[in-house]
């Protein structure tokens, strides 16, 4: 069947000619798909619909109570109470961090690169007892704050903290390489038209970038929203207090109360269905820019650009006019 | 509005792009800088603009006889036109024009219907009134050329610059579009300047050209003062192609190859090597010799697809020349690839040299 569906379509749906030459034999193409096919369902939509199906195992209102406890709705609420924090300081950093090592070359700019690469090669839980290390009560600057009557190893500060340090890259490794492609022309251009720099920056710079930085925004949430084992480190695991959502969901997993824990791990799921479809759209939009950037960018348009040479016809013995 | 600018250098670590360079341009002139890459013009252009600034010490930059050194690019009213136009790619022709008029103090800024106005005016000027709404990735790289010179024209600058403004384009639009700035500058008489390493671009354009290299300018003048009267090695073989010869300068007559010239303008000069220019044209090429003295050369290559005839030649000693007959006299000399000719200079230029500098 598959070599009958080879000899009709030469062509696919994008309109591009495909050559029968350059195809597999149909087995090959069977046992890949297959096997594709079989890897997403077992991996990928089998747990997911096990989240939702334990979720709702014992019907909607079982669902709905695991969801109104007081402890899950707490951690709830700190989830979004830190995602609301985080996502905005790490979408002005990323923007500033952008701009900086995007739009200008420094000495010590590869360093800059490199450091904020740190939170996402290192693991949550190192970067966990980092922030203990400094802010727990034997670290450098504990003492001195519990002295001050600041708490913020196991406290909700502390839950803030990690969860800014893990969130930090997302947003400016996503600018950085647009912005280093757009180069800064259109701001001079706009500077030479008389705009202020704030002007600039609101009507030239960030409309530039706008779906990159959203892209970066929806990265950064979903994993603020996620993170599991730098908050699990510093939160302290107080019920109601310093849970987030996906440690209220292994509490309540560890301690055989199934619906509670797949009912609040559904929300979560939710979520990252959400910022998928959302980050399908912007990943497209994303690209757009970024390939507008390289085709109206400095580094092209070199179209026609010969330099003009003009030969010097002379004795072979000449050397250059000015040696 | 005169643009000056006096002792100007600019130094980019290590690299001297500027070395003490001083300008006038008059009211109403359009004015080329042209060079080869690296011979400073950009960096001129935008020190000018206002875009870079120039060495501590370097002397005042005049509009109107007013030093502007220490205003602000955008205070300064100049239109720049970029070379690779910079236009806001996520804003309509209509609001890249537009841009200039919005962003000025809620005081000095037109109404929206004055600002609408305008655009369309400017629009109409460069021909482009029906792309309005385009972005500009929708557009040929001509059009977004002059969308690029409306937005800077909308401002009302003082003075226009324009770097490599026909760079990117491919041959047929840069003659085209060249033609067009022409007539636009006759039209509205904007003080401009614009950077080029195209001499025909700036010779066939300009009311005055300043060839520069390395740095420095080599010569000011008219088209016709550069190209006929060259005063340096730089200008005679940076504008177009040219045959130099080692010669000798000896009471105001220069010998070189074969050949001996009556240089009166050097009668003066003690004797000393020099440099013998000939342009192609000026190389005189017959199938036969009349007796008089010539340079006898070898016919290498023809090209004859052009309105002119080139014929790469080269001599008995082994000299590479060039020489451009018209494609009347190709048509009646028997010349082929192998045929020997005779060569006789109509025109030459020297310039000496101390002997030791070579």
């Amino acid at each position: 069947m598959a070599a009958a569906v080879v000899s009709k379509s030469h062509t696919d749906f994008r309109g591009r000619t495909s050559a029968r030459c350059l195809t597999e034999p149909w087995p090959i193409r069977l046992t890949l798909i297959l096997g594709t096919v079989l890897f997403l369902g077992l991996f990928l939509v089998l747990p997911l619909a096990a989240v939702f199906g334990q979720a709702l195992a014992k019907g909607w209102g079982a669902y709905w109570s695991a969801l109104r406890e007081p402890d899950t709705l707490s951690s709830i609420w700190l989830t979004l109470l830190t995602t609301a924090i985080c996502v905005p300081i790490g979408t002005v950093f990323g923007l500033t961090a952008a701009w900086c090592l995007g739009k200008f070359d420094f000495r010590g700019r590869k360093l800059f690169l490199a450091m904020l690469d740190l939170p996402l090669s290192v693991s949550p839980v190192v970067a966990g007892l980092m922030f203990i290390l400094v802010f727990g009560q034997h670290g450098w600057l504990g003492g001195w704050l519990e002295a001050h009557g600041v708490r913020i190893i196991f406290g909700v500060p502390g839950v803030v903290l990690v969860t800014l340090f893990v969130t930090a890259p997302y947003v400016a490794r996503e600018l950085i390489p647009l912005m280093h492609a757009q180069g800064t022309e259109a701001e001079e251009a706009a500077q030479v038209l008389g705009a202020s720099g704030w002007q600039t920056f609101w009507r030239v710079t960030l409309p530039q970038v706008k779906w990159g930085l959203l892209y970066g925004i929806i990265l950064c949430n979903a994993r603020a929203m996620g993170e599991f084992g730098a908050v699990s480190v510093v939160s302290g695991h107080i019920r109601g207090k310093t849970n987030t959502m996906p440690l209220q969901v292994e509490i309540l997993y560890n301690e055989y109360d199934f619906v509670g824990a797949f009912a609040t791990a559904s929300v979560l799921a939710g979520l990252a269905l959400v910022t998928l479809v959302l980050k399908t759209i912007l990943e497209h939009k994303a690209a757009h820019e970024m390939a507008l950037a390289q085709a109206s960018g400095p580094e092209t348009a070199e179209i026609g650009t010969s330099e003009q040479t003009s030969a010097v016809y002379g004795d072979p013995a000449s050397r250059p006019m000015r040696g | 509005m005169s643009i000056e600018v006096r002792h100007m250098s600019k130094t980019f670590g290590r690299f001297r792009v500027l070395r003490d360079v001083s300008l006038r341009v008059e009211t109403g002139e359009l004015v080329a800088l042209l060079g080869p890459s690296g011979s400073g013009k950009t960096t001129l252009l935008r020190i000018i603009a206002g875009l870079e600034q120039p060495d501590a010490g370097s002397g005042p930059i005049l509009f109107h006889d007013e030093d502007v050194a220490d205003q602000r690019v955008g205070d300064r009213r100049v239109g720049f036109v970029f070379q690779h136009y910079a236009l806001f790619r996520h804003m309509t022709v209509f609001e890249n024009v537009a841009f200039g008029l919005r962003v000025r103090p809620r005081r000095l800024r037109p109404s929206p219907r004055q600002i609408r106005e305008k655009v369309e005016q400017l629009l109409h000027l460069v021909q482009l009134d029906f792309l309005a709404d385009r972005y500009p990735h929708q557009l040929s790289g001509g059009q977004r050329q002059r969308v690029a010179l409306a937005r800077a024209l909308a401002m009302e600058p003082k003075v226009l610059l324009l770097d490599e403004p026909f760079g990117s384009l491919d041959a047929k639009v840069r003659q085209e579009l060249r033609g067009w700035l022409r007539r636009l500058h006759d039209e509205i008489r904007l003080t401009s300047v614009f950077v080029t390493h195209d001499q025909e671009e700036a010779l066939e354009l300009a009311d005055r050209v300043v060839v520069m290299n390395e740095g420095r300018i080599e010569q000011i003048g008219s088209p016709d003062e550069v190209f006929h009267q060259p005063k340096t090695e730089f200008v005679i073989s940076f504008l177009g192609q040219v045959n130099r010869f080692h010669g000798r300068l000896e009471r105001g007559k220069v010998h070189f190859a074969s050949l001996q010239w009556e240089t009166p303008e050097w009668e003066q000069a003690e004797a000393c090597p020099a440099h013998v220019f000939i342009r192609p044209h000026d190389l005189q090429v017959a199938a036969s010799s009349n007796g008089q003295p010539a340079l006898s050369a070898c016919v290498q290559h023809i090209h004859s697809a052009g309105p002119k005839v080139r014929l790469e030649l080269a001599t008995d000693g082994g000299q590479k020349l060039l020489a451009e007959i018209t494609q009347e006299q190709y048509r009646t000399e028997p010349l082929t690839v192998g045929s020997r000719v005779f060569l006789t200079p109509q025109n030459i230029k020297v310039f000496p040299y101390p002997s030791d500098s070579t």
